[in-house]
């Protein structure tokens, strides 16, 4: 399909004529990661503009969580940002902590730490892997995703769970970690430097990827905050805002660690921020581990943390709490909270409303990737259909968190 | 600091937009201002605007619908970096008359978080560029997150609606 | 990451199709033949939507390794595809996407509906998600699990390779199997 455009100089007698073809970068697409349709009007290999729709993977999560108790919406969460499902999660518990208005013991908040921080690295993983892959570079994604495999173990250990782990409860962990789960993340933490390293020297430097990605797709940091950028795109750009340093929640005030900040906002930038995020995020663990310190997993909240076994057994009020927690029948304080976590891709939100009832009145979840894919249009004018691609693909844009 | 933050954007409001800010209270950990629907865009725009303020981030745009059923709201939440300050704006309006003034021209980002608001909910924004539905398929003639429609398809012939509370 | 090689001494050959073999030849029925052809080297298409198809790339990659089974070709165009893998919720926009993909895909292919949301809509009953992907294309493998592990998924592509071994040529022409996709509607 091609349209013609006349355009009359005046002093001339030459008449211009340009064609637009388009192309529909429909919502099954290889590279595109996720099931989102852009229509393209190109003038040969160059985008002069694109039409993005989305909602191909809607599935309801704000309505289906009005139905649901407080405890059976963290599956949900999961399936936001599903690559790095445990983020979601913790973020739910703290919104439910927070209008519950619950004290949570720093050794439950230490060991949400290294939770969170684990699964950014695995976000990170296939970001910057599927980036290499979209540009040709297929040996990065084979050999960095063995370590998915080991992050996966210590998930499956702790929680039972591979991919969307439903981690934790409100109010903390319901016990202590086994000893293999630590064996597991001791040796992570060993050899996952040498795995990050072989990955860094493959792409990093390498005068192919550099060129390929240097200047692609850029954005500047004033059109970044007016389209609210959050995340690694937003500091990429020279925007130095990571929630947790600006808010910090669950005792990452304890630690010491920098926020890499890049300056032309391109696709390299995006692809460095990710690889010294994930550096950053070892130290925090490593950090963790060695300042644990000694108290309970969880708070004491009878009415929302299931009591111990040999108490549910013996112990009048502990059955009913344990029958009323099960059935979802626990009352919940009315009031409205916003809570934000640094996700994989940004600052994630849950905005609560409760009228005291056994399931929310309102959730509404503050997705980072719906909010910030509105500026992909504008990032690619003038750009060719390649570089638009591995634009898109720098920008971690997951379908699950883009339509919910 | 957050009832200091309250006390604030508060004078601030009352200085200029005296009559149209319905309640200011502190909920929680953020301040919460309701305002009338007609300013919403003259407020948000000074909010973003004053030099003291400098709410240039809007974090979310969200509708809802009141516990009776009669009123839709349109919830704000802006953010300003460099202070760090963060505050909540709500709006009310009719649910058969669901109109309000938009934030595009203030931040780009308003644009889909508009749509999605007017998606599930029927709010129409007055001189959005686009207002058409977003995840919801286009034929679609009904708002569903507004409590009177299920939740379920109705026409499934699947699954046994007398179990599970549904 | 070396490690150190292991060498087979024993090799283990497939197993032959029933024949009769002579001096210079093997004689057995095409059938055979040709299911052990089409059995070891499907071509998946993988439809991927949603986080089942991180599990499947989770599949692809060495330690689930599905190239050992011959699937190591993805085909993202269906004329060239065998085997269609839905992998993920599949909402009631994207229907008709995955119809038209299923409808240009030649004979013979398969279907595998990997996940509880392409089974039956999973744990999302919701307005938005179409219940199944069987209400609009045929399906001959369901792998339930939310999401399945890899080893379930790699089950899943073993079934659909007996069935591609036990296949008889003269199913896909045959009046039950145009009775069946007419029923969806199709020629």
């Amino acid at each position: 399909m091609s349209k013609k455009e006349t355009t009359y100089s005046v002093n001339q007698e030459v008449i211009e004529e340009k064609e637009y073809s388009t192309l529909n970068l429909g919502p099954t697409h290889p590279a595109t990661h996720g099931i989102f349709q852009n229509v393209l009007k190109m003038d040969g290999e160059i985008i002069h503009d694109a039409v993005p729709t989305i909602g191909y993977i809607h599935r309801a999560f704000e309505k289906l969580a009005e139905r649901r108790p407080y405890a059976q919406i963290t599956p949900i969460t999961d399936r936001l940002n599903y690559c790095s499902s445990p983020i979601n999660n913790m973020g739910w518990y703290m919104t439910v902590e927070k209008l519950l208005k619950a004290e949570i013991p720093k050794r439950a908040q230490y060991h949400r730490v290294i939770i969170m921080e684990l699964s950014r690295i695995a976000d990170h993983i296939i970001c910057n892997s599927v980036i290499g892959v979209d540009t040709g570079a297929m040996t990065g994604f084979l050999y960095i995703f063995q370590w998915r495999e080991k992050i996966y173990e210590i998930f499956e250990e702790i929680c039972g769970a591979r991919l969307t782990t439903n981690i934790g409860r409100i109010g903390g962990f319901d016990k202590e970690w086994s000893k293999k789960a630590w064996d597991l993340i001791d040796t992570f933490l060993k050899e996952y430097p040498k795995g990050l390293t072989e990955f860094s020297n493959l792409l990093e430097r390498n005068k192919i990827f550099m060129d390929r990605t240097v200047n692609c797709g850029p954005i500047s940091a004033e059109r970044a905050l007016a389209y609210s950028f959050v995340g690694p795109n937003l500091r990429a750009a020279g925007v130095d805002y990571d929630v947790r340093v600006m808010n910090p929640y669950s005792s990452y005030e304890d630690f010491t660690f920098t926020v890499p900040v890049g300056t032309q906002g391109d696709t390299y930038d995006r692809f460095m921020v990710r690889q010294h995020e994930m550096w950053q995020s070892l130290s925090i663990i490593e950090q963790a581990i060695k300042k644990m310190p000694a108290g309970a997993m969880h708070a004491d909240l009878p009415d929302f943390f299931l009591p111990p076994k040999e108490q549910v057994y013996n112990n009048m009020e502990a059955l009913i709490y344990h029958f009323k927690i099960v059935m979802g029948e626990t009352d919940i304080p009315k009031g409205e909270v916003y809570h934000c976590v640094e996700g994989g891709n940004g600052e994630l939100g849950f905005y609560l409303i409760s009228d005291g009832g056994r399931t929310p009145f309102r959730l509404h979840f503050r997705r980072p990737c719906f909010i910030y894919y509105q500026a992909y249009p504008e990032m690619i004018k003038g750009i060719m259909l390649s570089d638009a691609i591995l634009t898109m693909s720098s920008m971690n844009v997951i379908a699950g968190e883009l339509d919910a | 600091m957050t009832m200091e933050l309250l006390e604030i954007v508060n004078n601030k409001l009352k200085e200029h937009f005296a009559g149209d800010i319905e309640s200011a209270e502190q909920l929680y950990d953020y301040p919460v201002f309701t305002v009338n629907k007609d300013k919403v865009h003259d407020i948000l725009k000074f909010l973003k605007e004053d030099e003291e303020l400098n709410f240039h981030f809007l974090t979310d745009l969200c509708g809802m619908q009141t516990a009776d059923e009669k009123q839709l709201g349109v919830i704000y939440h802006l953010h300003n970096m460099p202070k760090n300050y963060r505050i909540r704006l709500k709006t009310f309006f009719d649910i058969n008359k669901p109109e309000v003034a938009t934030a595009t021209d203030l931040w780009p980002a308003a644009n889909w978080m508009e749509r999605e608001t007017y998606d599930f909910f029927g709010v129409k924004f007055k001189g959005h560029p686009n207002l058409k539905r977003i995840l919801n398929v286009d034929e679609m003639d009904i708002f569903p997150l507004r409590k009177e429609y299920p939740l379920e398809d109705q026409g499934r012939t699947d699954k046994n609606d007398s179990m599970f509370g549904r | 990451m070396a490690k150190e090689i292991i060498k087979r001494t024993k090799l283990e050959i497939a197993k032959s199709p029933e024949g009769i073999e002579g001096p210079g030849f093997f004689a057995t029925k095409l059938e055979d033949v040709v299911g052990l052809a089409r059995k070891n080297s499907l071509w998946p298409l993988p439809f991927a939507t949603s986080c089942c198809g991180i599990e499947f790339m989770a599949t692809m990659a060495s330690h689930y390794d599905l190239g050992r089974f011959g699937s190591e070709r993805l085909s993202f165009s269906p004329r060239q595809a065998d085997m269609l893998m839905v992998m993920g919720t599949i909402a009631k926009k994207m229907g008709p996407t995955l119809r038209q993909v299923y409808e240009q895909m030649a004979e013979p292919r398969w279907v595998l509906s990997v996940g509880a949301c392409a089974s039956t809509g999973g744990i999302f009953d919701t307005y938005s998600v179409l219940q199944g992907i069987d209400k609009i294309i045929p399906v001959d493998v369901y792998v339930p699990g939310c999401p399945p592990r890899p080893e379930q998924i790699l089950e899943g592509v073993l079934k659909i390779q007996e069935m591609a071994q036990n296949e008889s040529f003269r199913r896909r022409e045959s009046e039950e199997y145009k009775k069946m996709l007419n029923s969806y509607g199709m020629e």
